[in-house]
């Protein structure tokens, strides 16, 4: 019985690596032709394929929800994920390698910006083929890059420079509303700014302005608690950012002009799928730039030992402030994008909930990590809309998940590892 | 004029006075040791004119300019360069990474290039992927250049750290200990790094130690501390020579 389950464990083993192998020869090229196939597959044949499984609709996120919420129907909604994803994902990815690797190496001589623009001009048509099925989806997708964006910036200080910082829910929120006013006063008829004070049509060209200046009051916020904080290490950090966290919530819920506790309404809805997919990509890019320069590993000098990195000409005082300000922008640009996602913003959803999420997507993805931030954001948004038909028992699970990741990798899923996009388009062949 | 000038340092912890009128001239292009018994100071020494400490009187120079009470990374811009006696590395950097970070201060191409990656930045990058890769080569470690600084056995990592210090080009060279815990063979190598060092660079270098024969050997002028005051100072011969040094390190010898 013995031998049996050890011969078994190796056969798994051999298979795993074969497969592997198999498929250690597809470029990123493949992969995302691969998927614009499996998108178009869906948008197709996705409601016929459906009717045939005898399954409700198209299953809105992977077949996860209808599995919680009807169990009979499991079987069906593997079938349609196999048929309509992983078949043809890998079929097309695996078949089509040898044309994508010329392609890829055709690319990968020209200019890296074309190349790169390429790639993502496909991401972006699959995003927008898989997300045009529903609104949910859409919905899901904005907020998991907004979400992307939050925890790349939080990895910059939690991570990168190894300080606890608790303020990302403020300095979103400080983005957001300041993001929604100017929008607000600028461009709409309100009952609590009054009419509008530009045209309507310049709105859209104005927005980002709207999120920059967003993510300036974040960063002014943030320059408040970096001056006392940041004259020594330790914990101060920790408790003067929680302590800032509660001052803005409170702050905006007792200013009635804001709209206080009832939140602020009727931004306009600037922020669609291209613009949001835009602003992340901007962010990730700018970010894995920062942290990258000579200038960027200041931060891991910082952390690993301060008073060498002083000695080797670092001023630590300098870049740990600047860091900070930077992460906070990045966290307000977010938040502006977020509030007019939603079209809605309260003071609550700022709180010890959203910095929970947050710090779990950090910590679950791995610490200086461009990687971990986009897999701990991306896992934990998903999971969290996955496991929504278990309503409370969703609370279980997820930290169960963390305190799991936590025993077994301590620094994350993807720890310290450098995002380098040469090394990722490049052709394996 | 010296390069570097110390006048009547003295430092308080507390109430205990752990540097007492210390005065120091270093010349440029000399090697200068500083010897003593365990706790006489001597770390403390390298900590004050380094700017970790601020001293509680006295004066220090670099170059002609005070430099008492600045901050460590201005000091060490100036040009003031040094290592630490356990090992202050960091530890999830690349031993390349580790010597680009000491020019710091010598970057030019500011936030805009950081964020944005301008062609300025990859140039001046590169620059200084150059000159990192021409220390390492120095101090004999350039094949490593792309490990993890961890990884290293305990002889490269103190290594490293010589390269790094040298990266922010500087007129004086602070070592503490360079030969801490190394074996015979070890010790033998690192003397001729530091004299590689100082014949190619015509650096000054100041250096703590506790074996005394790579003192004698290495060094023009010697000082000799105890309990935060200089008991003397002097060529090898003469220290060799002199009772005081003998009595601090052997304890007086006591007739009954």
């Amino acid at each position: 019985m013995e031998i049996e389950s050890g011969k078994l464990l190796k056969n798994t083993k051999t298979l795993k690596s074969k497969l592997g192998e198999f498929f250690s020869l597809v470029p990123l090229l493949g992969w995302l032709l691969g998927a614009l196939i499996a998108v178009m597959f869906e948008y197709y044949l996705g409601d016929p394929l459906a009717d045939v499984l005898g399954l409700p609709k198209i299953p809105v996120l992977f077949g996860f929800v209808i599995m919680l919420k009807k169990p009979l129907l499991i079987p069906s909604a593997i079938c349609f994920v196999l048929l309509i994803y992983a078949l043809p994902i890998a079929a097309v990815a695996r078949l089509s390698a040898s044309l994508t690797n010329r392609l890829a190496a055709k690319l990968f001589k020209l200019p890296i910006l074309i190349s790169i623009v390429i790639h993502l001009g496909l991401l972006y048509a699959i995003l927008h083929l898989w997300s045009d099925i529903s609104a949910y989806r859409v919905l899901t997708l904005k907020l998991t890059m907004i979400a992307i964006m939050v925890t790349l910036s939080l990895n910059v200080i939690n991570g990168y420079m190894g300080e606890f910082s608790c303020s990302h829910p403020a300095f979103m929120a400080l983005g957001a509303y300041a993001a929604s006013v100017f929008t607000v006063v600028f461009f709409v008829n309100d009952k609590l700014f009054g009419t509008a004070l530009l045209p309507a049509a310049l709105g859209p060209f104005m927005f980002p302005i709207a999120l920059v200046s967003g993510g300036l009051v974040a960063a002014l916020g943030a320059l408040a608690i970096a001056i006392p904080s940041f004259r020594t290490r330790g914990d101060y950090l920790a408790i003067i950012s929680l302590a800032f966290m509660f001052i803005v919530k409170s702050l905006i819920e007792n200013l009635e002009i804001l709209g206080g506790p009832r939140g602020l309404s009727n931004q306009p809805d600037y922020a669609n799928l291209p613009t949001v997919f835009l602003w992340t990509v901007a962010c990730i890019w700018i970010i894995n730039n920062f942290v990258r320069s000579t200038m960027g590993k200041a931060l891991n000098a910082v952390r690993d030992d301060e008073i060498a990195a002083n000695a080797m000409t670092v001023d630590t005082r300098h870049t740990k402030i600047v860091a900070f300000l930077f992460a906070a922008f990045w966290a307000g640009v977010a938040g502006g994008l977020f509030a007019h996602v939603l079209r809605y913003v309260n003071p609550g959803t700022f709180g010890l909930q959203k910095l929970a999420e947050v710090l779990a997507m950090v910590y679950f993805g791995g610490l200086n990590s461009v990687y971990g931030s986009i897999v701990g954001a991306v896992s934990l948004s998903m999971l969290s809309e996955f496991l929504r038909p278990l309503e409370i028992f969703k609370w279980i699970i997820i930290p169960l998940l963390l305190i799991l990741v936590m025993i077994y990798r301590p620094t994350g899923l993807i720890a310290f590892k450098e995002f380098d996009v040469k090394k990722l388009i490049k052709p394996k062949q | 004029m010296p390069l570097l000038r110390v006048e009547k340092m003295s430092h308080d912890f507390g109430g205990l006075r752990a540097v007492n009128n210390y005065d120091l001239e270093i010349e440029a292009g000399q090697i200068r040791g500083l010897i003593g018994p365990n706790g006489a100071g001597k770390t403390t020494i390298f900590n004050l004119i380094t700017g970790i400490y601020k001293p509680t009187e006295g004066d220090i120079y670099l170059g002609g300019k005070r430099i008492t009470g600045l901050q460590p990374h201005r000091i060490a811009s100036m040009g003031l360069g040094r290592t630490f006696q356990n090992l202050q590395l960091w530890r999830h950097m690349t031993v390349l990474e580790h010597v680009k970070m000491a020019r710091y201060s010598k970057i030019s191409y500011g936030l805009i290039g950081a964020f944005f990656g301008t062609p300025k930045r990859h140039r001046e990058e590169a620059e200084i992927e150059e000159k990192a890769y021409a220390l390492l080569k120095i101090v004999g470690v350039d094949q490593l250049a792309d490990q993890v600084v961890t990884n290293l056995p305990y002889g490269d990592q103190r290594r490293v750290e010589i390269a790094r210090a040298l990266a922010i080009e500087p007129k004086v060279l602070f070592l503490d200990e360079p030969t801490a815990g190394m074996n015979p063979e070890e010790l033998i190598q690192m003397m001729e790094i530091i004299r590689l060092v100082h014949r190619e660079l015509g650096l000054a270098i100041f250096l703590i130690e506790h074996r005394l024969k790579m003192v004698m050997e290495l060094c023009d002028v010697i000082q000799t501390l105890d309990f935060g005051r200089i008991i003397a100072e002097g060529t090898p011969e003469e220290i060799q020579n002199d009772t005081k040094v003998i009595d601090a390190y052997l304890g007086k010898e006591v007739v009954f």
